[in-house]
């Protein structure tokens, strides 16, 4: 096959990136395992919780506990940056964000968004 | 059309139904469980009033079978872009299947349990 020998090749690691909206979409699906994953406490606090009024007191105590407490912000920051990506990708559906001005906006609103509900999620916790 | 044995609904264009229907269940669930817990200073007489109820079990349930779904095929993606020998891709899907099932009849036992 006749190829042009001369064709630019860039192997310089440092000067390839990801674009924005591949990074806010890997976030989406990582956040997505964790929360598959992550399910397990919440799951168990949600039933401790139900389960009597000692229960709902061993479940608060539960909490107070610095890892339970770190896993549930974990939960809770995962599942909020999830939301926000969702809805992009539900906007996308209907065609927004597809052109090349719109869509590293949208990746990067929800990059923000993010990291907002992240302290949120912590302020909420502790 | 794209017809796999493993994935959810048996093809793609279902699974890409399901995945949003269920993305909307969870939504709702999630807005009304945190919008609820920041609302109100609960105790445990309102929590447990709270899932005792009929309707909130309904949403729960339909949250439960929403989660299962959503996350049977976004493991199934996530497993099938990244996994590529087969018989360890299987294994993976095996135990994502094994490990939705439980949390399907642990759900249900939550809700109902008391």
């Amino acid at each position: 096959m006749a190829m042009t020998q001369d064709r630019p090749v860039n192997l310089d690691l440092k000067t390839i990136r990801f674009p924005i909206m591949a990074i806010s979409s890997i976030i989406h699906r990582v956040t997505g395992v964790i929360m598959f994953l992550g399910a397990f406490v919440v799951m168990a606090l949600l039933g401790t919780s139900l389960d009597g009024p000692e229960g709902f007191a061993s479940a608060l105590e539960a909490m107070d506990n610095p890892i339970v407490a770190f896993c549930l912000w974990g939960f809770v920051s995962v599942l909020g940056y999830h939301f926000v990506a969702g809805i992009k990708h539900l906007a996308m559906d209907l065609g927004h964000f597809e052109t090349l001005e719109s869509a590293p906006k949208a990746a990067q609103f929800t990059l923000v968004a993010g990291a907002v509900i992240v302290v949120l999620a912590g302020i909420w916790v502790w | 059309m794209v017809t796999k044995a493993t994935n959810f609904g048996r093809n793609g264009v279902s699974d890409w139904i399901l995945q949003r229907a269920s993305a909307v269940i969870l939504a709702a669930y999630t807005v009304f469980v945190i919008g609820y817990l920041l609302l109100n200073d609960v105790d445990a007489a309102m929590w447990q009033g709270l899932f005792a109820s009929l309707p909130m079990q309904i949403f729960s349930i339909l949250a439960v079978l929403a989660f299962v779904a959503h996350a049977w095929i976004g493991m199934w993606t996530v497993v099938t872009d990244y996994v590529k020998p087969i018989r360890v891709r299987y294994a993976a899907i095996m135990a994502i299947a094994l490990i939705l099932f439980a949390y399907l009849v642990w759900g249900v036992a939550v809700v109902f349990g008391n």
